[in-house]
């Protein structure tokens, strides 16, 4: 054990989950993302995706965890907390285990010096977590926005934090790496989470910062339907404004994002996000949105909205309903004065 | 007899359970488990029928446009419309996209590293085979790994993102596409193409979809460097075309979708070793062994409510059936459907097998490879990529379309504009599908009866091989 002793030993197992987090993180690292774990002295404990040991191997690396033999530094965990049927996590169990994925975390998240949620599943409850939830789906740590959920609220990990939620459906590669990363340096601390778990790395922005469309949304200049250019906040459901992630900071697949892609950010990395129905349409009251930027009175905004509409230049009236620009930006002139 | 549980079964999609009971070191029954359900179908039901768009894609995060392209077809079905041709095209790409990344991971993360296992130390081939494609560590996943990361990026241009995406629209794709970007969308194929040339095949594309018998591939074999050639000395040494047979049924729905047809059609590889048209009005599902209570046995009139007490029921998987038969699904059932000559050879030769089955998904990955450039160089940059949706009357609709993995069904019923039911049948299902009512195990649970696992028990390297040549995603068999 000489070699885990020296590293960090990270644990990844995945609840009820789709495997997006890991197929996401797979795209992390230039080459390739088992290098870039070993050049920052990650040892993959165990992956259910990656690793060779299967089977009753893996089972042994589990036990010796709980047995104390192996020193556990981050516990991650992908996918919701299945707790039922009534509370027995049959829904899923961790196979050749005769032992639900629920009762496996209660288990070892004591002993893990940091554990990490990793995806709005795990975080929150996610996806399964939707409309009737049939199987009683929590995150680790949340049960939408309420905190408890699988561990309960009280929990701290062995080094005395919360569980850290890297929040996402999927998550950025580079929101797990950066706090795996950081874990292994102890770099981050209670007061680097917000209220909901996540790191205020990620947190801290809005996903609408840096969006391509920003100008027509100064404008409110906005797409009508599908495959137009213009802001999607009015009409087609775009709740950027109000979830949070550097999602147009970054790029996602080499240059991406999910307002670049054409369509709404449904506000994966809140917690609930999977409750919201039409997804893709603006819920209104009255004609206004109901979702405003948070930290907008709406008086504020009708007013503002009313006034940029009047001011709206034709190239960006024109271009925000249009698939593709139908008046490119005007020649610039040198000319000064009259 | 003894009766062993072999789990958890990992380098799978998902979670796995397998039992088997071996009488003289051989399997006599099989016993396949999906230990997850989250009830997605549930989950759908009495939403508004575009959230299938967003909800959907998220049973599964390995073939997420699969799942996206299906509930957008079952949508397509219900307003009547045509997609935009561009919406077509670029779906296809992005599609084939995620396909070719499923093939990739399938050989360098989740099939290869079993042939690095001390099991094999005793054999000639196993120092290099070892420092290829152990796991985690050998020098093959620093190849494979970006090369997947890079052909991925097709996703940041046309889907903004993956997995889960909402850019796969019932009329299309929701951006258009412009002269830079499809010059990046070539780049980024020529860039596959090339890491398939260098590092997979070594060899160009043309030459060896132009191998079209056994023989052939023998003689292209040898000497040859690159991992498809590693494979298949890997392949002859261990007898891998001897191991896992399937049950002979193979069947396709047909893949990327144009608008004058499809590049692989849809089609019943049926008992008589012929292609047939599908009859696909004969699909089924049985509940007999799955923890779900009895309901119709047609996806469309179907429901799916857990029953977690159920005498006899092993897996949280239903048994689809095609007229009555479990029927095996994937990249090999959809080239032998589509006629490819060397898959057709192979399967004339010895039917579906471990070998096969790999062998099956590089060809078609090379086939999608250059699919792709052609795609992309059909986008006519100035048209729509996308058409408007529309209301949905009331109905029953379906959406079926080829994951990476084989046949993906999404039947839709829709009531007073809400989703009255939801059912899908996914690739694994018809693969890992448990016993139906008369006891006829699923394709998986065939392929093991057999097996000799001498006294490794349920460390036997012969099932990590079966099982995983079916490359399962287990997330969506139960969903
Ligand atoms: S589309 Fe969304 S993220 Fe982009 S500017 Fe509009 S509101 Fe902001
Ligand atoms: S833009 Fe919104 S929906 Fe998209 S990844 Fe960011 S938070 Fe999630």
């Amino acid at each position: 054990m000489s070699r885990s002793d020296a590293m960090t030993n990270v644990l990844w197992l995945q609840g009820a989950s789709c495997g997006g987090c890991t197929m996401s993180i797979l795209e992390s690292g230039a080459s390739g993302w088992f290098d870039e774990l070993r050049q920052f002295g990650v040892n993959l404990l165990w992956h259910p995706s990656v690793s060779e040991e299967t089977g009753e191997e893996a089972v042994e690396i589990l036990q010796s965890v709980l047995d104390g033999k192996v020193r556990l530094d981050l516990l991650l965990l992908e996918g919701s907390v299945a707790r039922g049927p009534s509370d027995t996590g049959r829904f899923n169990m961790l196979a050749g285990t005769n032992r639900s994925v629920y009762r496996w975390m209660l288990d070892l998240a004591p002993h893990a010096g940091y554990v990490i949620a990793i995806g709005s599943c795990a975080a929150y409850g996610g996806v399964p977590a939707a409309g009737s939830n049939p199987t009683d789906a929590v995150g680790l740590q949340f049960e939408g926005s309420d905190s408890g959920g699988a561990l309960g609220a009280a929990f701290r990990s062995r080094l005395g934090l919360p569980v850290i939620n890297v929040a996402g459906c999927a998550p950025h590669p580079g929101w797990m790496m950066e706090t795996i990363l950081a874990l292994t340096t102890k770099d981050i601390a209670a007061s680097d989470l917000d209220g909901y778990g996540r790191p205020k790395f990620v947190a801290n922005h809005l996903a609408h910062h840096g969006c391509s469309r920003n100008e027509f949304y100064e404008f409110k200049a906005s797409a009508e339907t599908m495959s137009e250019r213009g802001c999607l906040m009015e009409h087609l459901g775009c709740k950027a404004t109000q979830a949070v992630g550097d999602c147009n900071q970054r790029s996602w697949n080499g240059g991406g994002s999910c307002t670049k892609g054409g369509y709404a950010c449904i506000a994966c990395t809140s917690p609930g996000f999977e409750g919201a129905q039409n997804f893709l349409e603006t819920a209104k009251l009255a004609g206004i949105p109901v979702g405003l930027p948070t930290d907008m009175p709406k008086a504020w905004f009708v007013a503002l909205a009313a006034l940029s509409k009047s001011a709206t230049p034709r190239r960006v009236r024109l271009n925000a309903t249009a698939d593709h620009v139908v008046v490119p930006p005007g020649r610039t002139t040198t000319k000064t004065k009259p | 007899m003894t009766r062993i549980t072999i789990g958890p079964f990992n380098r799978v999609e998902g979670d796995l359970e397998v039992r088997l009971d071996i009488e003289s070191g051989r399997v006599r029954r099989a016993e396949v488990t999906a230990p997850l359900y989250r009830g997605f179908e549930q989950i759908l039901e009495g939403r508004p029928p575009l959230d299938a768009l967003a909800l959907a894609p998220r049973i599964c995060g390995i073939c997420s446009v699969s799942q996206s392209v299906a509930a957008a077809a079952a949508l397509r079905d219900a307003m009547a419309i045509e997609a935009a041709p561009n919406g077509l095209l670029a779906t296809s790409i992005a599609h084939a996209a995620e396909n070719a990344a499923d093939h990739l991971t399938h050989f360098y993360i989740f099939f290869m590293p079993d042939f690095a296992r001390e099991a094999y130390a005793a054999h000639d081939w196993h120092a290099a085979t070892h420092e290829r494609f152990a796991a985690t560590r050998g020098s093959a996943a620093r190849d494979a790994l970006p090369a997947r990361a890079r052909l991925l990026e097709t996703m940041g241009i046309i889907a903004g993102k993956w997995p889960h995406s909402l850019a796969f629209q019932p009329g299309g794709t929701t951006r258009a596409i412009d002269l830079g970007e499809r010059v990046r969308l070539l780049s980024i194929a020529t860039a596959f193409r090339s890491f398939l040339e260098r590092i997979v095949f070594a060899d160009a594309l043309e030459n060896v979809l132009a191998i079209t018998t056994a023989d052939e591939l023998d003689r292209w074999r040898d000497g040859r460097g690159g991992d498809f050639a590693h494979f298949l000395r890997l392949a002859d040494s261990l007898a891998l075309s001897g191991l896992g047979r399937g049950t002979g049924l193979m069947m396709s729905y047909g893949a990327y979708h144009g608008t004058d047809g499809e590049l692989f059609p849809r089609g019943l590889f049926g008992p008589r070793a012929a292609i047939e048209p599908l009859p696909l009005a004969q699909i089924t599902e049985d509940v007999s062994h799955a923890w779900m209570r009895d309901s119709s046995a047609d996806p469309a009139h179907s429901s799916t409510i857990p029953d977690p007490d159920k005498p006899a029921a092993y897996s949280w998987c239903k048994a689809p059936r095609l007229s009555g038969q479990p029927i095996e699904v994937g990249a090999i059932a959809r080239q032998t459907v589509a006629g490819q000559a060397l898959i057709a050879d192979l399967v004339s030769a010895s039917g579906t097998n471990v070998r096969n089955r790999v062998i099956a998904r590089l060809i078609e990955t090379a086939r999608i490879a250059l699919a792709m450039e052609q795609w992309t160089r059909a986008l006519r940059l100035s048209e729509p990529f996308c058409t408007n949706s529309c209301d949905i009357p009331d109905g029953s609709y379906v959406g079926l379309v080829e994951a990476a993995r084989g046949s993906l069904g999404h039947w839709m019923a829709v009531r007073g504009g809400r989703i009255a039911r939801y059912q899908i049948i996914a690739p694994t299902t018809w693969n890992f599908s448990p016993r139906d009512s008369f006891d006829v195990g699923g394709p998986l649970e065939q392929a093991l009866v057999g097996t000799d696992v001498g006294d490794a028990g349920a460390r036997a390297v012969a099932i990590q091989h079966i099982v995983r040549s079916f490359d399962p995603c287990m997330v969506c068999t139960a969903h």
